[in-house]
């Protein structure tokens, strides 16, 4: 309670100093409020301790100059037991407070775990679906595929109001990493891999995204408006994306050239599979798909097969004695 | 999509082009950059200034000085101060890469897009980071090792002189290679720890990545191989009487810096021989063909990264325990914790190197793990912060240089280790991570701890090397521009960082995030001076060293071995190995009113200076070269040459000679003279 109380005197102070409303200090999405919260409490719970060290280093330096000879001097006094305890146990109370906070937040506010909540007080209902959004960022733009509306766009993100959004992230050459700092944390984007994003936006407007790792010549440039939108808005943006292209395999293949600043674009459907393709890195007609490849892999010994291991049971021969099966 | 190039004609050209292929390798004149006027005007700017210096060095004839007094020494001391000399020179080069940063996000704002292009940017903020880590801050801490800790433990040399100043050697060839890149070819353009996938072949197919593999590579030889040395100079040369736990605090950091370097930087070689064998042979190590993966690249070299972060700060809490101790005139509070604090620092430091990619999608146990291990790594770090402070509490504080900069350490790392804690939970670095919040942190760290750490240092042991004090009144203009500008530079940083900027952008579109840039910008601007004091500091002191000379040996009434012998102590350091009853052994013995010896002296067996250490990291540097530009013919011609020195060194069998008893008692006589005209 007294924490919440510190946030609340402390937030005007930060917001004070850093001279205007910072997106991280005033997000509009819930996750990356929290975050923000999260912030602040530590910055509190530190400063309890910060704070009289820089006090005190001063203070003891002016008081305890040389010219200063009513300050007392002990030369030789290097120990107590006393002060040793209390210079190691109060930074340790305040890590096992802030451990205690980061264990809990960790495992709440992880990218990957489902939103429990829209905003504070209100729980996600059962009945919403998340919104899917697979994101994929490209040397040096961001495609973002909406599979439930069947539309892909470059450049532009748009999510509904207090809808919890989930994306699914790729990269197609080189690691980048998604970041809407108005809406929620970062997450990095990787070949070949998928990392995930859960988040939600509470208020209408335009935010800036961009990749937060850099990715090469095109790096500056990699940045797109997220715009949060009510249901009808949101309607209406996806029935302007119907008017577009279609994303095939092929223009795929085109988009996914290197290219920088680009303009948004917008698609009005998407080949079947296309995401799955690219972070399976087989888009290109003839490559083996990742995920093929390790089934192979994991189903066994290919052209190894003379050198067996017994202890298998997958590969017909869980009959031999040796076997662990259950 | 590589495979359509298979079908390509196979035709068989004149045999010239191999010929020439096999000599210059990828190296032709498209390498020299004459069509970038920044670099053009850079070269011929470093190509007069060396026409100069080397020109003056013939003229003055100092080529053999050099050689037999400088290059070819195995003195631990001379080497010491060739790091010293190394460090700073790179100094100057990585700092014009940061105030050429500075400038371009200054103004690099919507339709103004900079003076610098993304393909010039990215290298030069790629070379910032590389060379003040490799070539600016190791340096510096290798080199105060080298000169105190053979010094404190009351030792001669190091445990393997020559192979100290062979380290010495490799470490300036990595530094030179780091330098060749900027006019011929490029330096890598892939940020300073070359995350794969963007440092592999496909996206990095220029020379680039190779100039920074190698250069890391040589100038690793020689960390690796100073640390084993000094590990050992620790372990095995204390003077008789000293326990470890009656080493000097710097010492046990020294020790504590090189059992991480030992295990550490092992780790670096080998994930860049990895790279090399990816970009090279076609591995695939860390793509995602065949079952490699980037992340395995890197948590490897995060695995040497963090730990590198406590050999650059260690050594330096090491300097502001015996710096707060002698200028409180007063023991060190709290000896032991704080002996503990920097071991459990050692061990702590291999437990965190995943706080720097939490945002790689680990779960969130495994995040809150590493989290934690990082915020247990302040527990000792506060108390050595309050250590410090209990040892300035009934002190006589005067404030000397080295004790402003440890003051204005403390305030500043107190701020710097806060933001640190912040950005190790996990939630919060998903919004910090990577911005220029980041930046600010550890900018705020290494140039509040390890740079004004060694700022610290230099002014606190320049008598003791050179035998004058260093001037003051320009000391303290550089102390005042370096701090001032330090938080005009990077607390801009914090807040841009909370604006949701990202690092390593050349061009922004925002136009409210520029007022912030130019602050910054002026911070530079003001280190830049205080860059320029301290030069001009070391130039006044030269010129007045006579008003600043110390006799005495011992000019801030020192704690430790050091300060006992002359400054500078003569090449044998001490005439007579001390016997140790204390940790602040000299400070025990002035109050046991200890009597300097005046004869009985003996003969001083002492190692003989070699030029195999340099000869050896010249062909280094060759063949770094000739990898580099894949000239195999002359790679494999240096590789023999390199071995057939390395093994013809094997035969030197006069490495040793003695200081004779006379020429010990002359030296020892002019002390005892000197001494006794300045009482």
């Amino acid at each position: 309670m007294s924490i919440k109380a510190l946030r609340g005197l402390l937030l005007p102070a930060v917001l004070l100093l850093t001279g205007c409303q910072t997106v991280l200090m005033s997000p509009s999405g819930d996750v990356a409020l929290q975050q923000r919260n999260l912030i602040v409490t530590s910055l509190v719970l530190m400063l309890l301790i910060i704070v009289p060290v820089i006090a005190l280093t001063l203070f003891f330096a002016w008081r305890y100059r040389a010219s200063n000879k009513k300050a007392a001097y002990d030369p030789e006094w290097n120990h107590s037991t006393m002060l040793e305890l209390l210079i190691w146990s109060a930074p340790l109370l305040i890590i096992i407070a802030l451990g205690a906070i980061t264990w809990v937040s960790t495992h709440k506010l992880d990218p990957f775990r489902p939103l429990d909540r829209v905003s504070e007080g209100r729980a996600t209902q059962a009945d919403v679906k998340p919104l899917t959004v697979e994101v994929v960022a490209l040397d040096w733009k961001w495609l973002f595929i909406y599979p439930e509306q069947g539309i892909a766009t470059v450049n532009e993100l748009a999510a509904p109001v207090d809808r919890p959004i989930q994306f699914k992230i790729t990269a197609s050459t080189v690691m980048n990493s998604f970041f809407v700092p108005a809406l929620a944390g970062q997450i990095y984007a990787m070949p070949g891999m998928e990392t995930k994003l859960h988040a939600v936006i509470n208020k209408p407007g335009v935010f800036e995204g961009f990749s937060a790792n850099y990715s090469g010549a095109g790096f500056s440039g990699m940045h797109f408006k997220f715009l949060g939108m009510s249901d009808g808005e949101f309607a209406q943006w996806v029935d302007r994306a119907k008017e577009g292209d279609a994303l095939t395999r092929e223009s795929y293949q085109q988009l996914e050239k290197p290219s920088q600043n680009d303009a948004v674009r917008r698609y009005a459907s998407v080949a079947p599979g296309l995401y799955e393709a690219i972070v399976n890195l087989c888009v290109e007609p003839g490559r083996e798909c990742m995920n093929e490849t390790m089934a192979k892999d994991a189903r066994g010994h290919g052209a190894h097969g003379s050198k067996s291991d017994d202890s298998k049971p997958d590969d017909g021969r869980g009959d031999m004695p040796m076997s662990h099966s259950p | 999509m590589l495979r359509a190039t298979s079908t390509a004609p196979v035709t068989k050209m004149s045999d010239h082009p191999d010929l020439a292929k096999l000599i210059f390798g990828r190296l032709t004149w498209d390498a020299i950059p004459f069509h970038e006027p920044i670099l053009l005007y850079t070269f011929i700017a470093v190509a007069l200034g060396g026409i100069v210096t080397l020109g003056a060095i013939t003229y003055f004839r100092l080529w053999g000085y050099l050689w037999r007094e400088w290059f070819t020494s195995i003195d631990h001391k001379k080497i010491g101060i060739m790091y010293m000399v190394l460090g700073l020179v790179m100094l100057l080069r990585g700092f014009a890469d940061a105030i050429m940063m500075r400038l371009q996000q200054a103004v690099a704002f919507g339709d103004a897009t900079g003076y610098l292009p993304p393909h010039h940017y990215d290298q030069i903020f790629t070379a910032h980071g590389v060379i003040m880590i490799f070539f600016v801050a190791m340096p510096i801490v290798t080199g105060l090792m080298n000169y105190i800790v053979p010094l404190q433990i009351g030792a001669r040399d190091v445990a393997f002189p020559f192979l100290n100043n062979f380290s010495f050697w490799m470490t300036t060839s990595g530094a030179v290679l780091v330098m060749m890149s900027l006019f011929v070819g490029e330096f890598a353009r892939t940020g300073w720890l070359a995350y794969p996938p963007l440092s592999g072949i496909a996206a990095s197919p220029d020379v680039g990545v190779d100039y920074y593999i190698w250069a890391l590579q040589i100038a690793g030889v020689g960390t690796l191989l100073s640390g084993i040395n000094l590990l050992v100079t620790i372990i095995k040369m204390r003077a008789p009487g000293m326990k470890l736990m009656q080493m000097p605090v710097f010492t046990w950091t020294a020790l504590c810096t090189n059992v991480l370097i030992v295990a550490a930087f092992p780790v670096l070689t080998a994930v860049l021989a990895l790279l090399s064998l990816d970009r090279y042979v076609g591995t695939h190590m860390f793509t995602n063909e065949l079952g490699g993966n980037a992340m395995m690249y890197v948590n490897l070299i995060w695995i040497w990264g963090h730990p590198e972060v406590y050999i650059l700060i260690l050594p330096m809490f090491g300097v502001f325990s015996e710096v707060v101790s002698t200028f409180s005139r007063k023991r060190l509070f709290g000896y032991t914790s704080m002996v503990y604090a920097s071991i459990v620092i050692t061990v702590l430091a291999y437990l965190v190197w995943l706080h720097h990619f939490f945002t790689m999608g680990s779960g969130a146990s495994v995040n809150s793990f590493f989290g934690i291990t990082t915020m247990i790594i302040s527990i000792p770090t506060g108390a050595k912060i309050f250590n410090w402070l209990f040892t300035m509490y009934r002190g006589r504080i005067t404030f000397e240089l080295p004790m402003m900069w440890t003051v204005a350490f403390m305030v500043t790392f107190a701020i710097g280790g806060m933001t640190g804690v912040l950005l190790a939970v996990p939630p919060a670095d998903f919004s910090l991570h990577n911005s220029l919040f980041l930046i600010a942190h550890f900018h705020n760290v290494i140039i509040g701890g390890v740079l004004f750490g060694a700022f610290a240092a230099i002014n606190f042991w320049f008598p003791k090397a050179f035998g004058f004090k260093l001037d003051p009144f320009w000391g303290k203009c550089s102390f005042w521009l370096w701090v001032v500008g330090f938080y005009f530079a990077f607390m801009p940083l914090y807040v841009l960082g909370l604006m949701g900027v990202t690092r390593r952008l050349s061009h922004f579109e925002d136009p409210s995030l520029q007022i912030w840039f130019q602050i910054a910008a002026f911070g530079a601007v003001l280190i830049a001076l205080g860059i320029a004091c301290m030069l001009i500091q070391f130039v006044v002191s030269f010129r007045r060293r006579e008003s600043l000379r110390d006799h005495s040996g011992d000019p801030w009434n020192g704690r430790t071995l050091e300060w006992s012998t002359s400054s500078p102590p003569p090449d044998y350091n001490f005439a007579f190995t001390p016997r140790v009853h204390d940790a602040d052994a000299w400070w025990q013995m002035k109050q046991h009113d200890y009597r300097r010896p005046t004869n009985g002296f003996l003969a001083i067996h002492m190692p003989k200076n070699t030029g195999a250490g340099i000869i050896l990291a010249g062909i280094s540097t060759v063949l770094g070269f000739t990898l580099i530009w894949q000239m195999w013919l002359l790679a494999g011609l240096s590789f023999a040459a390199l071995l057939a020195v390395a093994i013809g060194h094997t035969f030197n069998y006069k490495r040793d000679y003695y200081i004779p008893a006379e020429e010990v008692a002359r030296v020892e006589a002019a002390r005892t003279e000197l001494l006794a005209s300045h009482v």
